[in-house]
Parts: structure tokens; sequence; C-alpha cells
């Protein structure tokens, strides 16, 4: 296991918003965080990377990191891509690149510039002129440009045009080959497609852990879960297109046509942040 | 014709100085959110150096003793005093509000409370004719300092690393932690530079006034917080622009009104600005009612 | 502790401060003579006195989290506008005094209005407190400048001595030391009345919301900017009559009243105290004064010009030691002397951790999209205990 959560416990503001979370994250693949809206999963996220003040044990690649500070769990190996992107507004492309460069770690600019061709061209454009998809690749690109054990990416989605989720998609398989991920996600197609185990939150707390596609082919349970599903049917669209080489056909990404891709949820963090 | 250009020159010299207190006390503010009352009693610090040291070695020495004391007591302040507190932004203003009344009340209970006669090397003590004004050397010198600082801040901001840093933490402290980078380094630097200008200011403001005494900081400190209202936190260009106006302004009004009405008005324009932006605030919340 | 004994302490205080100056007791140390002396008697006045203005200035500080830097310029406009419109326009104290109050909550009315409102709601720019101290500090400021630059009807350095023929005959002279007390005491009562009535009113719990989030407060459908400018022309009123009352307390207008470290004694004694408890200003405004005047006392005496420098210098200087101890008090005791009694029954002060920065006006907004505490969020801060006194 590369990451391990044992009761892992966060107060913000005289609320309980994690009561005991433990779970583990396989050391390939990408473990999916599931639960409904502000069940706790960006603060699991936060607290993982001790941006949230917390208790209990944390273990990374088999040491405890719990006790260290932000910077210096980073440093051991984690790329984080925050929900909303956090990308440096004023700063250009090439710079936020530039700072999120590691010291000891080798630069992988080939492959970012490989996987985003559109941050060479843009390299010179201030990041806060971007569109959301554009800013989404920033904070991708972010965590693939060092030698990470880990990459944490937190509602890679949320907000975007059903074609550029389709492209983040793309990437983040791609980026799953080469390292293990933890990904927060509501796009349930998306994450039957990418995501082996899942974790799944309710109220602060694990209310179950297992393989994905076991969890997703019980509309039940998804649905007590997670409060969506194919229960009711209509409410998802399978997009299709065609392999650009393979020939065949196969599922690339759905989204769920009652939410319309500009609908932001409430985000975690405002409900965290207000005591 | 003359006096306008020894006004406008000497304006300037003291803009120059109301500069290098304020691009500091702006750059702290704009990645850490602190405002340093302590400030002033580096500049204090600062111009003391300089006059301790003025008469025994080089005066580029003493100036260099001024920035070094500057930039070693910030940077001391941070770590010891600011740095726990990070979690309590209110009493970090607190705890600098403690060392502005105490750091000035040493000094002045080590040398004195009268003001001490600061003896600028010959070079800088002469005047320059221009333009058939006799202007003082010193002027010039501030001046040239203001513009080698604020062409080195810009430098640093944009072409080092921990300029990136420095930038980057102005919009978003956390997420550069999460990039995997120490930010309170970068905030040791960043007091310790603005701790460095505020020697600097202390020394050559201790050549502007020919002397030095212990609330010499706190007071110029008032013209610093000032310019940073009017030029806006962690921008070095408008608080170059908006040092300049207050010093030209300041030394117009002393002169062609009344002497001491200048210090006033630097406050009046202070009000005139705040006024203008609440209106346009008041203004854009009329528009939206209206939408 | 009970409701009606809480209801008592303050019966019970006031009862003690009236029997004082009926005391002959001798406290080494604190006065050099008996209490009813009139050499101790103008210290416990000013005590009072102080004591006032700092549950004056705390309702800025601790009730609204408004950290003004000039309300010395208000105590000052009392004083030298009643002395003026006594010296000048030949009013009797009475109306003086009416006259610098008005003045008081005119000026008040007038930089308050611009310090918040320009300050305050700039959105992009991110001044909130510290705008705000800078501004109020500017104002302030350009008072020292005036009283400073026309000695001629300021007395410059000098100050003014108070014009003793309209002033009635009770409030002049050592003999009647003890009416400076009762005129100091009344201030205090009058100070505190208003100010916890307000805070036990609807008022007051407004004032909370906004000094909690402001920006939930707004979307609560109250309007911040009214309440925080009424406050700060409360505040600056009681503190214009509170400036009269130092000028009859110290027989005369001083320029020190219009300077920063005035101000800064003022959020020193808060501190001291507890900011935004119902004691804490007062108990630091009387501390504060009883520490200023005994170690100013120390610093003239002659045992300590004979100490070596390391130890005379500070010594010499209370100012040193007052900003040492304020610097101690804000690390060690958050919450002031007012939270010390729950700290040593081994209670910590009720603590909520905020994200993105304390205070209403200390927001970073959405700058901070992580919303991070950086190092841990423990402690209580100051003006975030809530006394069980």
């Amino acid at each position: 296991m590369i990451l391990e959560l044992d009761d892992v416990r966060v107060t913000l503001g005289g609320s309980h918003i994690l009561q005991g979370v433990s779970f583990s994250v396989a050391p390939t693949g990408v473990t999916a965080l599931l639960g409904r809206n502000g069940v706790g999963k960006t603060t699991t996220v936060k607290a993982i990377l001790g941006l949230v003040p917390r208790t209990g044990r944390i273990d990374f690649g088999g040491d405890p990191v719990h006790r260290l500070r932000t910077h210096e769990i980073v440093r051991r190996g984690i790329g984080y891509a925050p929900e909303d992107r956090c990308v440096f507004a004023k700063l250009t492309v090439t710079e936020n690149l530039a700072l999120a460069e590691r010291r000891g770690s080798a630069h992988a600019y080939d492959l970012v510039y490989e996987l985003f061709p559109e941050l060479k061209t843009r390299g010179a454009q201030a990041a806060g002129t971007l569109s959301g998809g554009q800013q989404q690749m920033v904070a991708i690109a972010r965590t693939l440009l060092n030698d990470n054990r880990l990459i944490v990416v937190d509602e890679p989605t949320k907000g975007l045009a059903p074609k550029v989720v389709t492209e983040v998609a793309e990437v983040l398989e791609r980026a799953a080959e080469r390292v293990p991920m933890l990904l927060v996600e509501q796009n349930l197609a998306l994450v039957r497609r990418l995501a082996g185990d899942g974790v799944v939150l309710a109220a602060g707390q694990v209310v179950h852990c297992g393989p994905v596609r076991e969890l997703l082919a019980d509309a039940a349970l998804t649905q007590e879960l997670l409060g969506v599903g194919q229960a009711r049917g209509e409410n998802v669209t399978l997009y299709t297109r065609p392999a650009p080489s393979g020939g065949s056909t196969h599922a690339l990404a759905i989204v769920k046509d009652r939410q319309p891709p500009d609908e932001v949820s409430p985000p975690e963090s405002t409900r965290s942040d207000a005591p | 014709m003359s006096t306008l250009v020894l006004l406008t020159l000497t304006g300037l010299g003291l803009g120059a100085l109301y500069f290098l207190i304020a691009s500091g006390l702006s750059l702290i503010f704009g990645l850490m959110d602190v405002l340093n009352f302590a400030h002033g009693a580096l500049v204090t610090a600062g111009a003391y150096a300089a006059w301790r040291l003025t008469g025994h070695l080089p005066f580029a020495v003493a100036i260099a003793a001024a920035i070094a004391t500057g930039a070693v007591l910030a940077a001391l302040i941070e770590t010891v005093l600011i740095r726990p507190l990070y979690s309590r932004p209110k009493d970090q203003i607190l705890v600098t509000v403690g060392l502005g009344l105490a750091l000035p009340a040493l000094v002045q209970g080590i040398w004195g409370a009268d003001a001490r006669q600061l003896r600028a090397p010959r070079q800088l003590a002469g005047t320059v004719s221009v333009l058939g004004a006799k202007v003082p050397t010193d002027r010039f010198v501030l001046i040239a300092a203001a513009i080698v600082v604020l062409a080195a801040l810009k430098l640093f901001l944009s072409r080092t690393r921990y300029g990136l840093v420095v930038r980057a933490g102005v919009e978003d402290r956390a997420m550069v932690t999460a990039l995997g980078i120490d930010v309170r380094k970068a905030f040791t630097l960043v007091f310790a530079i603005g701790g460095a200008l505020a020697g600097l200011a202390g020394a050559l403001g201790g050549v502007y006034f020919g002397s030095v005494s212990p609330d010499q900081g706190t007071s110029l400190l008032v013209f610093g917080f000032v310019v940073v209202v009017i030029g806006g936190m962690g921008r070095t260009d408008g608080v170059a622009l908006a040092a300049a106006a207050v010093g030209l302004i300041q030394q117009f009004t002393n002169y062609y009104a009344a002497s001491g009405l200048g210090d006033f008005a630097a406050v009046a324009i202070l009000a005139v600005v705040l006024l203008a932006r609440g209106n346009r605030d008041g203004a854009r919340r009329l528009i939206r009612r209206a939408a | 502790m009970k409701r009606h004994v809480k209801n008592l302490i303050p019966v019970a205080v006031l009862a003690v401060l009236i029997s004082l100056p009926y005391s002959t007791l001798r406290i080494p140390g604190v006065f050099d003579g008996a209490v009813n002396t009139p050499g101790s008697l103008q210290l416990l006045a000013l005590c009072l006195l102080f004591a006032g203005l700092a549950v004056g200035y705390d309702l800025l500080f601790g009730r609204l989290g408004l950290m003004s830097f000039g309300h010395a310029l208000y105590v000052a406009l009392g004083a030298y506008s009643a002395e003026l419109a006594m010296k000048n326009l030949h009013l009797p104290l009475v109306l003086a005094a009416l006259l610098a109050t008005v003045i008081g909550a005119a000026v008040s009315t007038l930089l308050g209005a611009v310090s918040l409102k320009g300050v305050g709601k700039l959105g992009t720019e991110n001044l909130g407190t510290v705008g705000f101290a800078m501004v109020t500090l500017a104002f302030a400021q350009a008072g020292s400048i005036l009283v400073g630059r026309d000695p001629k009807t300021t007395g410059g350095e000098e100050g003014l001595p108070l014009s003793t023929e309209k002033v009635p005959a009770a409030f002049v002279g050592v003999v009647n030391t003890v009416n400076l007390y009762w005129l100091a005491l009344a201030y205090l009562v009058l100070v505190c009345a208003v100010v916890w009535w307000l805070t036990g009113s609807r008022v007051g719990r407004v004032w909370q919301a906004i000094r909690d989030n402001e920006r939930r407060a707004e979307v609560l459908g109250l309007n911040p900017f009214r309440y925080q400018l009424g406050a700060f022309v409360l505040a600056g009123t009681l503190g214009a009559v509170g400036g009269v009352v130092h000028l009859l307390v110290t027989a005369g207008a001083t320029p020190e009243t219009t300077t920063t470290d005035f101000t800064l004694a003022l959020l020193v004694m808060v501190v001291l105290g507890g900011s935004g408890t119902r004691w804490g200003p007062v108990l630091g405004g009387v501390f504060y004064t009883l520490l200023d005047h005994r170690l100013g006392a120390v610093a003239t005496s002659d045992s300590v010009a004979g100490l070596p420098a390391g130890l005379r210098v500070p010594l010499s200087q209370p100012l040193v030691l007052l900003g040492v101890l304020f610097v101690l008090v804000v690390y060690a005791v958050p919450g002031g002397l007012a939270a010390l009694p729950s700290r040593l029954r081994g209670r910590r002060p009720p603590t909520r951790p905020r994200l993105r920065g304390r205070g209403p006006r200390g927001q970073r907004g959405e700058q901070h999209r992580l919303g991070v505490v950086e190092g841990e969020a423990h402690g209580a801060h100051p003006d975030r205990v809530a006394s069980e006194l």
C-alpha cells in the first residue's frame, strides 16, 4: 500500500468533518474516493497533505508523514491537483510549471508537453486567462512534472464541458499507467473507466471499500451511497466516439445530463471554512 | 524656475525615502498579511547604525552596516516572534506593535532622546547646479538609490525562483506549500529584504534630515503607510508612483501654502483617494442594483 | 458562577471604588501615601479614566474587531476643543464639554465613514484590517501634526494649561482632588454602562456577527458598514468625553494625547486585560496606568542611575518594559488578565480555530482557495475568549 490512513479526524470550526477515516491506496492504478457532496472528500485529501489540522496516523510509502509539514509531505513524492485547480492566475503558464519543479527530481517536460501541447504554445499567457479545462491541464501537468510516487487529483472534471471531460479523462488514464492515483470524482462513468478500488465516504466516515466495478454494478448500493446511479436509468448519458486507431467503439465518458457542466456543486471547502 | 527644480528634486528625494520604507511594507503585507508596525523601528536602527559608524569608517561601510542591521533585525523578528503566530494574524500585528514601542524607547535609553547630528561625507554635503538651482547632492543619491532598489526588486520578483515563490505566495500561500515549497523561507527572505530597505532608508534619511533621532523611523512610517494604501498593497510600481506623488505634494504644499501643511496635505490626499475608491465601489453597487 | 452572583460583581466593585476616598489604607509599592491622600487619589483618578478610555476603545477592537490606531485623535479633540472653547470662546465648562462632545461625534462620523468606506469594501485589494489600521493612524497623525505646528493656538509641545477660571471651583486645586476622582469614576461608570448595555442588546449580537464573519452578516441582510460606523462614532464620542475628563484630571491639554503612542497604550491596556470581555479593558487600564506610573518613578530614581548599562537602559525607559510585557502577554496569556482565572483553573479558554485568517476584516477572500491554516490551529485568540467573569 502506498498510502494508509488510520483513524484520521478533522475538526474545523467546532464541527467534526472527519470522524475517524481509515483506508489505503493501492500501489498501482487508481483508487477513487467517492461520496455525496459535503461528506468530507476534499477534507480527506487536505488532511493527507497536512493542509488542515488533523489527528490520526498517515503512512506514505511505509513511513509516517502525519507529523510533517505540507511541503515536506509533498517532497516525499506526492503530486496534488486541488479542487478548483488553484493555478496562480497572475503567473504565466511557464512560471506555473517552473514553480512546481521540485529539487531532486527529474522534470518531465517532454511528457507534459506531449500530453498538453497547448501549454507549450500558451507558455507566456497568464494562467488566469486560460479556460477552465486549460487550467485543469496546468494543474495536472504540475503533478506529472516531478517523479511522484502518488498523485492526488480532486474533482478534475468539475464544471468542465463534456468534451473537455473526455480530454481530461484520457490524460488521467495515461497518467495512471505511470503512477498510482487517488482520485476524487463525482462523474461515475469516469470512475468506472479509471478506478480499480473505490472508497466511499458518508458523513465523515468510510462506509464502503472495494472494487469500483462491484460497487457500481450494485444499483441499489450505488443509489444508497452516492445518491446517483443507474437505478433510475435516465439521468446518465453515454457518449461514444470511434477510437482513434482501434476501430472498435468504446465508452469514453459519461456525463450526468441532469447536471449541466457549469453548475458547480457546493464545494466542500466553503462548507468547512465557515464555522 | 530654480525654485521649481529644487522643490521637485527635494520632493522626489523625500518620495524616494518613502518608497524605500513602503516597498518593504507592501511586500511583507502582500505575501504574509502582516502589517509590520516595527518597520519604523528598523528605520531608526539603520539610522543609528549609520550614525555610529560615520566618521570612523568610510560612509559606504556605514550604509552597508545600516542595511545589514535592518536585515538581521528583521529576519530575527520574523523567525523568533512572528513565525510562531502564523495561525493568529491579529496577534502578529500586536507583536510588531510591542516591538515598535520598545525598540525606539531602547534606542532612546541608550543614546538619549535628542536628535544626533549625522555628518555626511563631503561628497554628499555639497550641492549640484541644475537649471540654475543649487540642489543638495544627497537628493540625487536618494533618488538614485530608490531607482536602483525599484529595478532590483522588479528583477528579483520576475527573474529569480524566490521572486516566483513570492509572487505565487501573494496569490495563494497554501498552494505554494502544496507544491513542496517551504514558503516560510520566503517569509524570512521578504522580511529581511524589507528590513534591509528600512535600514537603508534610515541611513539615507539621516543624511537627508542631517540628524537621527529615536522616533524618526516611526514618524516616517506613517507616510510609509499613506504611500502603501494609496499605491496598493503588494504592487511595487504603484507604491513607487504613490511615493513620488506624496513626496512632491508635501514639498510643494510646504513651500506654496504654509510650512507644516505638507504633512497634512499627504493625509488629505489619502482621504481623497479613499473617498474616490469608496465612491467607485458605491457606484458599482448602484449599477448592480439597477441591473 | 451563579447568575445572580455574577450580577452582584459590578455592584461590589462600585462599592469598593466609592469607599476608596474614605480609606486610609496604605499600599506600599503602589501608592506613596495613604489611599485618600491627594497624590494617591490623583493616580486612582487617572487609573479609572484610562479604564474608561480602554473600555471605549475595546468597543472597536474587541467587540467589532476593528483595529483603530487613531483613537487618540478623539481624546485629544475632546481635551483641546474643551480647553480652547473655555479660553477663546469664554464658555463655561459644561458648555465647553458639550461642544467638545459634539465635535468628537462630528469628526468621528466623518473620518469613520471615510476609513470604513474606502478601506473596507475594496473587494479586489486585500486591505481589510490592516488598511483600516493604517488609515486611522494617518488621520490621527494629521491631528498630531496640527497641534504641533500651531503653537500659538495649541501651545505646541507645552500644551495648554486648564483655564481654571471657567471651571467650577470644586475641580480646581489639590484639596479637591477627590472630586476629580469622582469625575473619573463617573466617566468609567458611564462608559461601562453604555458599552455593556449595548453589548447585551440586539446591537451587540449584530456586532458579534460582524466581527465573526462580516460577509456572512452581510448575507443575513445586515449592513456591516452602518453598525461599524455607529460603533466608531460612539467610541469616538466617548473618547472625546474622556478627553474632557483628561483635561480636568491632568489640569491641561497635553500633546501626548495626540500621539500614536497614546492610542497604542490603549491597545496595550485592552490586550493586557483581555479584549472583548467585560472586565478585561477595565483591569488592563488600571493595571497599565499603575505600572506606567511605578516604572516612571523607578526610571528617574537614583538607584537606577547607579546600575550598569544593561539594566539601567531598559529600566529608565518604561516603554521598553511595557513593550516587552505586551509581547509576552500576546504570547503567553492570549486572552489577557481576564482569562487568567479560567486558565489557572486548568480550563483552556474556548477555542474556535477559524480558517482564512481571523477577524472579520482579515479575510483573504478567494485568494486562499485552499483555505488553510498554516501551523496548528490551536491557541485562543484574545478577541475570541469569552470571559467567564
